[in-house]
Parts: C-alpha cells; sequence; structure tokens
C-alpha cells in the first residue's frame, strides 16, 4: 500500500514539473530585463507657429517631455501679436520621447478625417481659420491663419479632437470625440 | 419459516456432503472510518444461500464451503454493499472495511444541498437560476441574493460585490480553483462561463480558510456537479434568444457515466450580442462575443478517485463608444448630455474600444482515503490569463491594444479531511503558489500594471465540531506568505519629488535611468493570518441560528501597488503607491434562518471592520497636453460596513408563492467620517409566482425589483476651468442617479420530448416598462442609461 502510494506521490510530483516546465517554457515569448515600453503616441510637444507678412514670428509652445504624470507640463509664448495684422500659423506635434523627435502632425493630417484640430481665445476679436480639409472637405486645423483686431490681452486654447462628428459648427463641444490635445496659452495683442 | 429454514439447510446440508464442502471462513467487518467493528453485517457467498452475520465484535464464520476461491457480498443496513474475491486457502481470515457513514455517500453520488461548513452563513442559486442567467454573466445571476450586488462597466461586464465588497476582496472559487484573471482592475469581471456551473454558493462570511486568508468580502464558490455511477449517456442543450442586443446564448453539454464510476463531461456555449438599447437610443458599440468550453472527466469511488478539469473562456466585450473620453472637459460635456454622444443604428461590430480576454482554467485533483483517518486530496492547477484591452488609437497603433498583459498562475494544494472520530471533522493542508504577470511589450504605452513575480505559500487547519443534536461549533486558523517581485519603470519626477520613493525605497532603485525614468526592482514580503470561528444552534419548528467571526487579511493588489496609468472611460490617472500595506478586517455576521415550505425567511445582519482599507479616490489634478485629468491614488482609511440582509419565502397557497428580500448597507470611512464611495445603495425586490404541478410544470411569475438614490456618499466633485468656454465648470462625478423599479415577467412550462428527454420553454420579459435608469454602482453611468425592454424566449432540450 505504502508502495503504491509512494509511486503515486512521484507520478504527482512529475506531472507538476513536467506541466510547470512546459508553461514556464511556453511562458517566455518576452524577454524580461528589456521590457522598457516608450510611450508611441505620445504628445510631448506642440508648437503653434504664426508668421505675419513681414516674417515676424510669434510662436506657443507647450512642453511635458515626461508625459502624463511626473512633472506637469510648460507653455512658452514667444513675445506679442500686433494688433490687426494678418499672421499665418502652423501646428506642429512631437513626440520628444523618440530620438529623432518623432512628427505626429504627420500621422494627424494622414488621418484629416478621423481628426481636427480647434483654436479658441478669449479676446473675442482674434479670428482663426483652418486653410486645410481632409478628404471629404472638412477642416483639419493644420494650416490655419489668424488675425488679431485690438490690442488687449487673454488666452488662446488649441484642442485636438480624436474621432469628431465631422462636419461639426466650429466648436470642440459639438464635435465631441475625444480629446488628445488641449493647451492654453496666456496671449498679448500691442498696438506697436 | 422455520420449515422453509429447516428445508433449506437440509438442502444445503446435502450439497455440502455431496461436493465435499470443507473450507471455513473467518473474518470480521470494520467501519472504514473509525476501525470499530460493526455489529450485523450480513456475508454471502454470491450464487449461494450460504450467508453469516457478524457479531458484536463484527466477527463472522462461513463453515462448509465447497470451492476454495469465492465470491462474497458483504452488506450493512446503513452501509454500501461491498463484492469481494476471496481465495480461502491464502487467506482463511478476512478483514472486511465497511463505508459506515452514508451521508458521506453524498460525495460521491448526487451531491445534496450541503453546507460549504456546517456553520457558514451561505446562500446558493441553483441550476434553474444558472440557466436563467444562461447568457448574462455571473454577477447577473448572483445580484439576485440578498446582499449581493454588482460593479458593472457597461451591461457585460459585471463584478459581484458582496456586502459592498468586490475585486480582490472576493475570493472566486471555480471548481476548487481559485480564480487569477486580474480581479484586481474594477472593469476587469470575473472571466467563468456559468453555463459550465452546476450551483453557485456564495459564503458571506469570511470563514472557509480552505480557500484563502483574504475573503474580506466572502467567496463565490462555483460547484461542477457529482454524478452518480450508473451506465448513463444524457445530456441537454438550451438556446436563447434576446430582442435586445439581437442576440443570444446556445449551450450543450454531455455527460457520460459508468457503473464503475468513471465519467466524462463535455460542454460548450457560444454567445454572441449586437449593440445593445436603452428606451430611447442604442448603446453603440456595446455587443460581446463569447465562446467557451469545459471538459471534464475522473473517476469516484467512495475509497479513491480523480478528477481532471479544462475549460477554456474566450471573452470579447465592446465598450460603450461615447464613453472614450479625453479629458475633464469631456466627461463634463458626458455628464451634462442626457444621450450619449454617439449613438448610431444598431450594429453587430465590436469595434475599439474593447476589451479581448482569454482564459485558460486547468486542475488535476485525486483522493484517497484512509481507514481510521480520513480522505487526503492532491489538487495541481495553472491558470493563463491574456488580457488586451483596445482604445482608440492613431496611426499604426490603431490596432494594437494598449493594455497586453499574461498572468500566470499555478498552484499545488494537498488538504487532509480526518474524520475517523464521530462528530468530529478536521481539515488541514497547505498551499504552494507562483504567479507571475507579463506586461507584453510592443503596446507602445508603458503597461499599466508591471511584469512581476509573486510567490505564496499557505497552511491551515480547521475543525467542525457536532457537540450534540443541536449544536456545531467549527473555527480554523491559517497563515499565509507571500512576496512580490516587480520590474517597474517609474518618471523619475514621480520617483523623486511627487511620492518620495527615492527616499522611502532606495533599495528598490537599480540605478538605471532612461528619458527622465527610472527603473526599480519593487519587492514586498507580507504575512497573513487569518482565524474563523463559528457556531450554529438547531431549533426546533426548522429555526436555525449562525453566529460567525472572520478575521480577514489582504496584502495590496498589484493595481493597488504599482498601477499607473491613464483610464480613458473615467477620465482619470489612477496611481497606485508602494506605501499601501495590508488591510485587515474583522467580520461578525449573525443569521436567524427558519427553512420551511410555508413560512421561511433569513435574517442576517453583519458588521465587518476593515482597518487600512485600500481605496481609490480622487487626489488631485494634473495636467497633460490633453488638457485636465484628475488624478486617483489609492490610500488606507480605517473603515466599517454594516448592514442587514432579509429574505422572506411564503407560500400563499398551494399554488401561489410569494418572495421578498430587502438589503440595507452602510459604510462608513471613519479615518474621515465620510462615507465610502461606491457602496451599494438600499435595494429590495418582491416576486410573486403561480406554480402548478401538474398543468406541465407552468410556473408564471412577476417580479419587481428597487434600487433607492444612494444618499451617503463622500462627495469628491470639484471645478475645472475649462478654457475654450473661458470659464469654471463643475464636474460633478460624485451625485449617484435616482431611484429605480423596474419590473420583470417569466414563464415557464416543462413538456416531454422523446422518449426519456424532457423540453422546458421560457419566456420572460425584463424591464416591461422600458424604464430609463441609471446605476450607481455601474462606471459608465455618465455616459448612457442602463438597458430598456427585452424580451427572452429560452428553450432548453434535456435527453
Amino acid at each position: 500500500m505504502k508502495k503504491i502510494n509512494s509511486l503515486k506521490t512521484i507520478k504527482l510530483l512529475a506531472l507538476f514539473f513536467i506541466s510547470s516546465l512546459a508553461l514556464v517554457s511556453c511562458s517566455s515569448d518576452d524577454d524580461h530585463d528589456d521590457d522598457h515600453e516608450h510611450e508611441e503616441e505620445l504628445i510631448t510637444t506642440v508648437i503653434y507657429t504664426l508668421e505675419d507678412a513681414n516674417g515676424n514670428t510669434v510662436t506657443l509652445t507647450f512642453e511635458d517631455l515626461d508625459g502624463d504624470g511626473g512633472a506637469d507640463g510648460t507653455t512658452e509664448v514667444s513675445g506679442s501679436f500686433v494688433a490687426n495684422t494678418q499672421y499665418s500659423g502652423s501646428i506642429q506635434l512631437l513626440n520628444e520621447t523618440e530620438d529623432p523627435a518623432e512628427d505626429i502632425t504627420e500621422e494627424v493630417e494622414e488621418e484629416g478625417d478621423e481628426h481636427e484640430f480647434f483654436y479658441t481665445s478669449t479676446i473675442s476679436d482674434i479670428v482663426i481659420t483652418k486653410n486645410d480639409v481632409d478628404e471629404d472637405g472638412n477642416p483639419i486645423g493644420i494650416d490655419t491663419s489668424l488675425t488679431t483686431g485690438e490690442a488687449g490681452t487673454g488666452s488662446l486654447t488649441i484642442v485636438l479632437k480624436h474621432e469628431p462628428t465631422k462636419p461639426n459648427d466650429g466648436t470642440s463641444e459639438d464635435a465631441g470625440g475625444s480629446t488628445d490635445v488641449e493647451v492654453t496659452f496666456a496671449i498679448e495683442v500691442v498696438f506697436t | 419459516m422455520k420449515n422453509i429454514l429447516i428445508a433449506i439447510c437440509f438442502l444445503v446440508s446435502t450439497v455440502v456432503i455431496s461436493q465435499n464442502c470443507k473450507y471455513i471462513l473467518k473474518g470480521e467487518v470494520i467501519d472504514f472510518h473509525n476501525a470499530t467493528p460493526i455489529e450485523k453485517a450480513v456475508i454471502k457467498i454470491i450464487n449461494t444461500n450460504t450467508y453469516a452475520v457478524t457479531d458484536i465484535n463484527g466477527k463472522f464464520t462461513l463453515t462448509n464451503i465447497c470451492d476454495k476461491s469465492i465470491k462474497i457480498e458483504i452488506s450493512h443496513l446503513s452501509c454500501e454493499t461491498k463484492t469481494i474475491t476471496v481465495n480461502i486457502e491464502e487467506m482463511p481470515f478476512q478483514t472486511i472495511f465497511l463505508e459506515h457513514h452514508l451521508d458521506e455517500l453524498d460525495e460521491v453520488v448526487v451531491s445534496a444541498n450541503t453546507r460549504t461548513e456546517t456553520t457558514s452563513i451561505e446562500q446558493s442559486i441553483k441550476q434553474q437560476t444558472i440557466d436563467n442567467f444562461a447568457d448574462k454573466s455571473l454577477g447577473d445571476a448572483l445580484n439576485t441574493i440578498s446582499g449581493v450586488s454588482s460593479l458593472n462597466t457597461g451591461n457585460t461586464i459585471v463584478k459581484p460585490i458582496i456586502h459592498g465588497l468586490h475585486s480582490s476582496r472576493l475570493l472566486i472559487i471555480n471548481n476548487n480553483v481559485r480564480l487569477f484573471d486580474q480581479e484586481w482592475g474594477d472593469e476587469h469581471a470575473p472571466n467563468i462561463d456559468i453555463n459550465a456551473s452546476n450551483s453557485i454558493e456564495v459564503v458571506k462570511g469570511a470563514n472557509t480558510l480552505k480557500y484563502g486568508s483574504d475573503a474580506i468580502g466572502g467567496l463565490i464558490l462555483i460547484k461542477p456537479k457529482k454524478y452518480a455511477a450508473i451506465d448513463s449517456l444524457f445530456g441537454s442543450s438550451l438556446i436563447s434568444l434576446n430582442s435586445n442586443g439581437n442576440g443570444g446564448i446556445i449551450n450543450s453539454e454531455i455527460i457520460k457515466t459508468y457503473k464503475s464510476g468513471y465519467y466524462a463531461k463535455l460542454q460548450a456555449s457560444f454567445k454572441r450580442f449586437g449593440d445593445f438599447k436603452a428606451p430611447n437610443y442604442y448603446l453603440t458599440n456595446t455587443g460581446v462575443q463569447s465562446i467557451n468550453t469545459s471538459l471534464t472527466m475522473g473517476y469516484n469511488s467512495f475509497e479513491k478517485g480523480f478528477n481532471a478539469y479544462y475549460s477554456i473562456v474566450s471573452n470579447e466585450f465592446a465598450i460603450l463608444k461615447s464613453s472614450h473620453i479625453g479629458n475633464v472637459n469631456d466627461l463634463v460635456t458626458a455628464i451634462n448630455n442626457e444621450e450619449p454622444s454617439i449613438a448610431d443604428d444598431f450594429s453587430y461590430t465590436i469595434d475599439y474600444p474593447k476589451q479581448s480576454i482569454l482564459h485558460h482554467l486547468a486542475k488535476v485533483e485525486a483522493y484517497k482515503r484512509f481507514k481510521g483517518i480520513g480522505k487526503l486530496t492532491a489538487q495541481y492547477d495553472f491558470q493563463i490569463n491574456r488580457r488586451k484591452e483596445y482604445d482608440l488609437r492613431r496611426g499604426d497603433y490603431s490596432d494594437t491594444p494598449v493594455i497586453d498583459l499574461r498572468l500566470f498562475t499555478t498552484s499545488f494544494q494537498p488538504n487532509l479531511l480526518i474524520d475517523a472520530i464521530d462528530d468530529f471533522e478536521i481539515n488541514t493542508g497547505f498551499l504552494l503558489r507562483f504567479q507571475q504577470n507579463d506586461a507584453i511589450s510592443g503596446t507602445g504605452v508603458s503597461p499599466l500594471i508591471p511584469d512581476y513575480e509573486k510567490y505564496d505559500a499557505g497552511v491551515y487547519a480547521t475543525a467542525n465540531y457536532k457537540m450534540d443534536l443541536f449544536n456545531d461549533i467549527s473555527a480554523g486558523v491559517r497563515y499565509d506568505f507571500s512576496r512580490i517581485e516587480a520590474v517597474k519603470w517609474y518618471n523619475t519626477t514621480d520617483w523623486e519629488e511627487t511620492y518620495n520613493y527615492d527616499e522611502l525605497f532606495p533599495e528598490f532603485e537599480s540605478g538605471t535611468t532612461d528619458n527622465s525614468e527610472t527603473l526599480t526592482y519593487p519587492e514586498f514580503t507580507f504575512h497573513n493570518f487569518s482565524a474563523n470561528l463559528g457556531y450554529t444552534r438547531h431549533f426546533s419548528n426548522d429555526f436555525e441560528l449562525f453566529f460567525n467571526y472572520g478575521l480577514a487579511s489582504r496584502m495590496p493588489n498589484p493595481s493597488e501597488l504599482f498601477s499607473d496609468g491613464l483610464h480613458h472611460s473615467a477620465a482619470r490617472i489612477e496611481t497606485g503607491k508602494l506605501t499601501i500595506g495590508k488591510e485587515v478586517a474583522n467580520k461578525f455576521m449573525f443569521s436567524l434562518q427558519r427553512n420551511s415550505q410555508k413560512f421561511g425567511f433569513t435574517i442576517s445582519p453583519y458588521y465587518n471592520a476593515i482597518n487600512n482599507y485600500i481605496q481609490l479616490i480622487p487626489a488631485g489634478i494634473t495636467t497633460t497636453v490633453r488638457g485636465a485629468f484628475p488624478v486617483w491614488e489609492y490610500e488606507q482609511v480605517d473603515a466599517r460596513i454594516f448592514g442587514i440582509d432579509v429574505d422572506l419565502d411564503v407560500k400563499l397557497n398551494s399554488k401561489f408563492n410569494y418572495s421578498g428580500s430587502i438589503s440595507l448597507l452602510q459604510g462608513d470611512n471613519l479615518t474621515d467620517d465620510i462615507p465610502l464611495i461606491q457602496m451599494p445603495s438600499t435595494n429590495f425586490s418582491n416576486s410573486i409566482t403561480y406554480y402548478n404541478k401538474n398543468l406541465n410544470q407552468l410556473s408564471i411569475s412577476l417580479n419587481h425589483k428597487t434600487v433607492l438614490q444612494q444618499k451617503r456618499y463622500p462627495d469628491y466633485n470639484f471645478y475645472t476651468y475649462n478654457a475654450t468656454v473661458d470659464d469654471y465648470v463643475y464636474v460633478d462625478i460624485s451625485t449617484p442617479p435616482s431611484a429605480y423599479s423596474l419590473f420583470g415577467f417569466n414563464s415557464s412550462a416543462n413538456f416531454k420530448a422523446f422518449k426519456t428527454g424532457t423540453l422546458k420553454v421560457e419566456f420572460n420579459v425584463e424591464n416591461i416598462f422600458n424604464t430609463s435608469y441609471r446605476e450607481y454602482l455601474n462606471r459608465l453611468r455618465y455616459f448612457g442609461d442602463e438597458l430598456g425592454r427585452n424580451f427572452n424566449l429560452k428553450i432548453k432540450i434535456n435527453y
């Protein structure tokens, strides 16, 4: 009786080890030491460059190089806008955790029908129009023009929506979808 | 009579003389359990009339046997009859063991309604209820039990809650295997095919130490059916069709049993639904597809047996499209909108966002009984859980999951049941378990849960003592050792400044940094003790009184320690903390029950004091490129949860039956003197059933359930600046939705089909009045209503 039992135990243990071996071996398609996943879709940097007819530029930059969490993002505005002036604007989204930095604007452009930028300012006479369209003829908003009115101070907000309703009434609220970018800059419009 | 006997004796003796019947067999008959002699057992030589009866010492003598090799049958009034072959020349003295505990045979034959422990406070749902929920989930089925509610993500991802507690605080035991399927996540439903089970028991106390020490909320036992040892082939098929979601389930099972004790069962189900419909609109992208198979085979006899079980559960859950949002302003928009932002026409497509989960579970179990001791069982099991969660993504990553985790768990657990002593039963054993989580690379997102390896070892002993006919007492202790070793990249700013880990845990640092990230090796060891005490008193008139006390302690789960990332559907960043320690609960529970056909009831008050209760609550706002996000952090507080469950069952007359239940619960955060988040509100249900056994077992019932608004909730609402409208907006994430009442209709009838089969037809209506409502315990309650009316037709054939 005892013999049979010990035999059984051995068999059971053997089964135990064989199956665990089999499982360990089939579970190692991922090596453990280098599992460092780079944030591939991360947008670390938003640069909105505005240039007037004379080549003067104002650059609005948002940077959050360590992504979500960690240090909060920072904004920088290179200077003031001039009143009653037209600027041509272009926006650039970068992932600077990659080397060289990945240009995410290209992806947005490729999937233009699934994306749209929205620009709003609390300075009411600033007008921003979108000059580019997606394959369905709806605006994307990578290429813009910005016209200033009277002098004032306020903020400018850039929103990028993923899978918005297109066409929409021009506001990000109406567009719905999910927000991929929402950054706000403190801006100033001055008389020269 | 006497004459006949004499005649027989005469005949026998004549035969004896003629065949030279000189052999004599002596022996004794002994109780397998406690080695005491069995009196009045009958030993009969098969195909003859020769027999003997054991004396008070269990001894017997058979004389005048003609063959040296004979077959004898040993029987006793309350024992399993046994047949053995004896060679008298070799073995003139036989010791025969008989199984004397007839009730124990239930384990081998057909399981009766037995409690997990004689003193445990538990409720169960049976096959019929399981069939009712064939195309729903485990959480939905359990929701019918008082004191049990569910935490939902949409309507297909349903997690059970017992007395306000869920996830890692509940042990789900499937076929004696503790389920490990990344149960820590609020939006991770247990991967169980409800159709593979025969009965489901909910143990509300923390007193089944055999399965673990961390059942702070309770235990859910999913049990397979035991089959009688007869030669038979049978099975059943069920089809269920629903108007809401335009889908249903097909489930089939086939069972082969043998008289020898061998059995095998194969079961498979396929479930498919498209978009479900709220009363006023379709819930776009809420379909589900589920394919499940389970296979079991084994051998059962009283002395020994084995069981092998394998199941695969493959689930694909679409997640409400409009719940994928970007930031807090999107959340505000969703909360303020009456309808979801996306409400398309019906579709079967399961689009992003979605969850795709594959769960394998396999086990081998064997047992043997030893005379005078008891039953030794050993079980080995393993599980692989692969979870992929897909979001709406850009570019090349649009078809790549954002979460891709594989959890592998294997355990070995022997158990010794000592039942040699009458009225006293001991269960003891140990557990060895290894678990490995693998965050599969290639997602392009830092993993929500990092790679880790976890080692567990536990040892326990429980005892039941039947003091007399009216009193049972039980007690148990358990110790568990756990060690977890993880590999995780932390954001350097978080590591050094936000959480100050560089000073708290310098030993975890590897020295490697990369691109503002720091590589760390967090390691933790936990020692958990748990204990229980149970007492049952049986009174006359079917009254029973139970008392349970349970001490349970739980180590923080990987999510509470390590989680770090964005949850789109909640527009929040969830952060685990390395400083989280274990939580310890003391739960007291009484239950007064009456099991009576005419008037039965259960009244169960409970009080659960939890020290260092781990909860996830809003802790601030962080600014990202997507705008503002609330950060939810795990923190520990002292908490208490108390309440009462009442069930009532009244037979109004021979045809009508009333049943009702009410659950009251209050959860308090004692540290901050505020209510606990996510606690079920008061709810009650009533149902009236007409049942006519003679009319094809026709059953018609009307039922009703009311869930009151949760008035006790912690207020974590806040204001956030919305730049696009240049104003502060109020983010109401805390206020629970209003109360609601739902009405349902069920009917069923049984018919004869084929020669031996039966056919059961059911017609049900859920949410008869197409009521629009939202549920506090649904994580997607900000985005859309719950389901509207549903017509359901079920046909089940037993063959």
